[in-house]
């Protein structure tokens, strides 16, 4: 299992047609580094490019993000049965906050999400983070470009308040926070603009009563105040018999609605680029591009269909030019 | 090989402590099976291979009665090793003393009843921690009242050194599980009663281990009477000394027995007898020795006799029994009390302040996992000298071993089938009404947390709810739950210690695309995950990615598992002998799964006959406990990986 014959324009075609068992392909090949992997990856990812579908990917790009401990894992169990309740498939990336010390990693993520191993809709894979703590795995933005051509739902898990929701931002299209009762970091960083404010708002172990909901008054508050009425707080309970998942559900549906989709994914293909060149050129790198936010003003400027291997080309190109 | 036909199914474990019986003993011992352990009934999939396995099937009062057929109830002192279905087993019991005539009072016995250390170490749980203790407590409360001369919880701190603990981590560790329990009785009971707290802290006994050190060991002993008579007293008030008194049982370390040189083992049980013997004061009730072959396999009746000779020695020829507490005024035992108390003091502060023992589950399942890596890895370095097997190595050929057989428990898999028509029979023939009326009040009460669980476990039993009906109710209710691994926390080796290790990883790595992902995985309902936890730790340090989902996986999470994440091998780990059932089992699911060609090594306590057939099965490899040096586990895993992938070996 060198992967070999991973084809990146057949398991483009067998996602395409919704094939949900090329999944593991799929990421075998973009989690790949070799010279021949990542020209494959490449054809994946173009396979799969708005100009392919006729229109970006159907699959709903969903974060969910929040502090240790405040019980995502049991949480996005309920979800994922909700989300087959109503026939959707799904997929998980989990990113497990472990640090590399060793270079190896403990994946112990996948052990919390409890799923029906006879289901073939449902999804699963874990990756080590990145240096950060809440940071995207290496081939976390690619795996949610290609898988979101197949499935209808795909989560991205991560762990972190400040910089994790800000950098699953850049690849969801919707984001969720997770706090629980009683955490005041989350209420101090929304109103410090520490953190922006996210999409859906969740308050877990509502079953805390009235905890949570002063809980729930508090944020809906601080969100008000901040301007982003659109943002749903929304209190849920994992524990049986479960409350509020129905609600989230809907409420992470509606986000999807009113946002621009179009809009959204080309920021995330731009962001995915850059952060693929910053990997691979560094910061020097981006100076050499004219700084940070140059860059991004240049990539808005590009073919809007273009995928992002494709952008990244562009940069390297333009980096070279210069 | 030889069958072990005692406990697989009620008739035959009745016939058997009917024979014992009339030999003069006086009391039953009940090992019960995993599924029953664990609320499963034997057609239950995770129940496959264990039905009747180590210990008798009981999934409905019908079995119960077959059980305790013509044994005098009224006058037997019934001993359960039973935990998350204690409440349950408990509730049979008392239903067939009834149908004995024998009311509750009369009944004496003991349930284990000590969740806390199942999700640290054994692993038969069932329930999330809070409602586990709310059972325990339910049941506490229960038999304080109707069934007085019940021992209704014995704290086991004995599994936690078997995981790991260090002395210190023993004993904080067993007090604040004991202050988490009494706590829950106190809060449910609200003041209600005033004697309540003297009567149930009377009836806490301590099931202990004890190593080889045992000099420490003992004074680990003394400070756990210590700090449990100022429990009584400062915490919960108890007057009566005589209820403050630290009663406990012990079974001798088998973590420190070795499979090299397994005689040697006798003089090690000799030493850490004589830990829990020495001093009057804090002098064990009773004792159980293992064999001086245990890490072998299934003891002879020869093996056990010679480690009961062991005590009969100490008890009648020694002038042991003798003496008042020979340590009565000495410096340095008394100094290394009050070194523990201390220690285990500021453990124990640690513990309240992660909100107690319930709330500490995570920590202190790290403190063990992390424990166990520093031990194991002083015995790889030298600094921990375990004679016979990495110093002193070298051996004459062993006449006591010559012969041995190395034969683990086999069930007739005829048990399996027969208990599984039997239930079906069961379910055909009970009143359906009376059943589904039984779980409806049983679902009611567990929503209600100011009532009681046993009167209405009482009525499903006597209704004939079978085992795995009783815990799914209360599953649906209470949640399922997954104890923490503790890996994730465990800290990392120095990595000058496996720089070479981690070197090939690395080139493998490359040559492979992505990082070597390895998955762990323990299927069945066998708890004992030490060693699956230390090798997902130690193949982390090595540096590869490691997929550790703990215990009681059925063979198709894990088939899903290694497809879903792309792993390049898979570990499997299984030490309650159904290895025979479920290896091949998760072979069969890989190649459903479309990963049959990934690489599947074993561990476990497998007799060479049975990892012969794993072998020809398709098991790449298969590690017993003599295989102790990780490090060159993970060179073989490395190298397997490699050759599978066709990448060559370095020169």
């Amino acid at each position: 299992m060198t992967d070999p014959g991973l084809d990146g324009r057949q398991l483009a075609r067998r996602l395409r047609e919704r094939d949900l068992r090329a999944a593991p392909s799929v990421l075998n090949l973009l989690e790949s580094d070799s010279v021949a992997s990542r020209e494959q990856a490449r054809e994946l990812l173009a396979g799969v490019a708005p100009s392919e579908l006729g229109g970006e990917a159907p699959g709903h790009v969903v974060g969910i993000t929040g502090p240790p401990g405040v019980g995502k894992s049991s949480l996005l169990a309920r979800l994922i049965s909700e989300w087959r309740r109503r026939d959707r498939s799904v997929a998980v990336l989990a990113v497990d906050p472990t640090s590399r010390r060793s270079g190896g990693a403990l994946l112990g993520d996948r052990a919390r999400i409890d799923v029906d191993p006879g289901d073939p809709r449902v999804f699963v894979r874990s990756a080590a983070a990145g240096n950060r703590l809440g940071g995207l795995a290496a081939a976390t933005r690619a795996a949610a470009a290609a898988l979101s051509a197949a499935f209808d739902v795909v989560v991205i898990e991560t762990v972190g308040v400040g910089q994790s929701e800000t950098e699953v931002a850049e690849v969801a299209d919707t984001v969720a926070v997770v706090v629980q009762p009683a955490s005041g970091d989350v209420l101090q960083f929304l109103k410090a603009g520490i953190m922006e404010v996210p999409d859906v708002l969740v308050v877990n172990k509502a079953d805390l009563g009235r905890v949570a909901q002063r809980a729930v008054a508090d944020l809906g508050a601080a969100v008000r105040a901040l301007g982003a009425s659109d943002t749903p707080v929304v209190a849920v309970s994992s524990l049986p018999p479960g409350s509020g998942i129905d609600e989230l559900v809907d409420a992470i549906d509606a986000h999807r609605a009113r946002v621009d989709l179009p809009a959204r994914r080309r920021r995330a293909r731009r962001m995915h680029a850059l952060a693929d060149f910053v990997a691979e050129h560094g910061e020097r790198g981006l100076r050499g591009l004219g700084g940070r936010r140059e860059t991004e003003r240049w990539l808005a400027e590009q073919d809007p269909g273009l995928d992002a291997p494709a952008l990244l080309q562009a940069l390297e190109r333009r980096a070279q030019l210069g | 090989m030889r069958t072990y036909a005692g406990h697989s199914d009620a008739m035959r474990s009745n016939e058997l402590y009917r024979r014992n019986l009339e030999k003069g003993q006086t009391g039953l011992s009940i090992a019960f099976d995993l599924p029953t352990q664990t609320g499963y009934d034997p057609d239950h999939e995770l129940a496959r291979g264990e039905v009747g396995k180590v210990g008798v099937s009981i999934a409905h009062k019908g079995d119960m009665r077959t059980l305790l057929d013509g044994i005098p109830l009224d006058q037997m002192n019934t001993s359960m090793t039973i935990n998350a279905t204690a409440a349950w087993l408990l509730a049979l019991y008392v239903v067939i003393a009834e149908e004995h005539d024998v009311p509750q009072e009369k009944l004496q016995g003991t349930t284990q009843n000590d969740i806390l250390k199942e999700y640290l170490s054994r692993g038969t749980y069932a329930f999330p921690p809070g409602p586990s203790m709310r059972l325990i407590a339910d049941t506490i409360a229960y038999t304080v009242q109707h069934v007085p001369r019940w021992n209704p919880i014995n704290i086991s701190s004995y599994h936690l050194q078997e995981a790991g603990a260090t002395p210190v981590q023993e004993i904080a560790y067993a007090l604040s599980n004991a202050i988490a329990v009494l706590d829950t009785v106190r809060d449910r009971d609200r003041g209600r009663d005033p004697d309540l707290m003297g009567s149930v802290f009377g009836r806490i006994s301590f099931f202990v281990n004890a190593g080889v050190r045992f000099v420490e060991e003992h004074a680990k002993l003394r400070a756990m009477a210590s700090l449990w008579d100022e429990l009584g007293r400062d915490r919960y008030g108890v007057q009566d000394e005589k209820q403050r008194r630290f009663r406990y049982g012990v079974q001798v370390n088998s973590l420190g027995l070795t499979e090299a040189q397994p005689e040697n083992n006798a003089y090690r049980i000799a030493l850490e007898a004589l830990s829990v013997t020495l001093g009057r004061s804090a002098r064990a009730r009773a004792i159980q020795l293992p064999a001086w072959n245990e890490a072998l396999g299934l003891p002879r009746p020869w093996d056990q006799q010679w480690s009961l000779r062991l005590q009969q020695i100490l008890a009648y020829e020694t002038d042991l029994l003798e003496y008042p507490d020979i340590f009565e005024g000495s410096k340095v035992m008394d100094g290394l009390v009050a070194e523990l108390i201390e220690e285990s003091r500021e453990e124990m502060a640690r513990v309240a302040e992660l909100g107690g023992a319930v709330d500490a589950v995570d920590y202190m399942k790290a403190g063990l996992v992390e424990s166990h890596r520093e031990r194991w890895r002083r015995i790889e370095s030298g600094e921990l000298v375990v004679v016979g097997m990495n110093r002193f190595t070298s051996t004459e050929p062993s006449p006591l071993t010559a012969d041995a057989d190395g034969g683990i428990l086999v069930v007739d898999p005829q048990v399996e089938a027969e208990q599984k028509a039997a239930l079906e029979r069961w379910r055909a023939e009970r009143d359906p009404a009376a059943v589904g009326a039984a779980l409806a009040e049983l679902a009611r009460v567990a929503r209600n947390p100011d009532e009681n669980i046993m009167p209405a476990s009482i009525a499903a039993a006597r209704a004939g709810v079978t085992t795995g009906e009783w815990a799914q109710t209360l599953r649906e209710v209470f949640g399922e739950y997954r104890a923490p691994t503790g890996v994730g926390e465990a800290a990392a080796i120095p990595s000058e210690d496996l720089a070479d290790l981690r070197d090939e990883v690395e080139r493998i790595s490359e040559v492979l695309g992505r990082r070597l992902k390895f998955l762990v995985g323990k299927p069945g309902l066998d708890g004992h995950s030490n060693g699956a936890e230390q090798i997902a730790v130690r193949a982390r340090d090595a540096g590869m990615d490691v997929v550790y989902e703990g215990i009681r996986l059925t063979p198709s999470q894990i088939a899903n598992s290694a497809a879903q994440e792309g792993v390049h091998v898979v570990g499997l780990s299984i030490l309650s002998g159904s290895h025979r059932q479920l290896i091949p089992a998760v072979l069969d699911a890989l190649a459903a799964a479309g990963v049959g060609e990934v690489p599947v090594v074993v561990g476990g306590i497998i007799p060479e006959a049975d990892a012969e057939a794993l072998r020809e099965a398709g098991v790449a490899a298969v590690y017993t406990p003599k295989d102790w040096d990780l490090n060159q586990m993970m060179r073989d895993i490395v190298a397997l990986v490699a050759e599978r992938n066709g990448i060559t070996a370095t020169a």
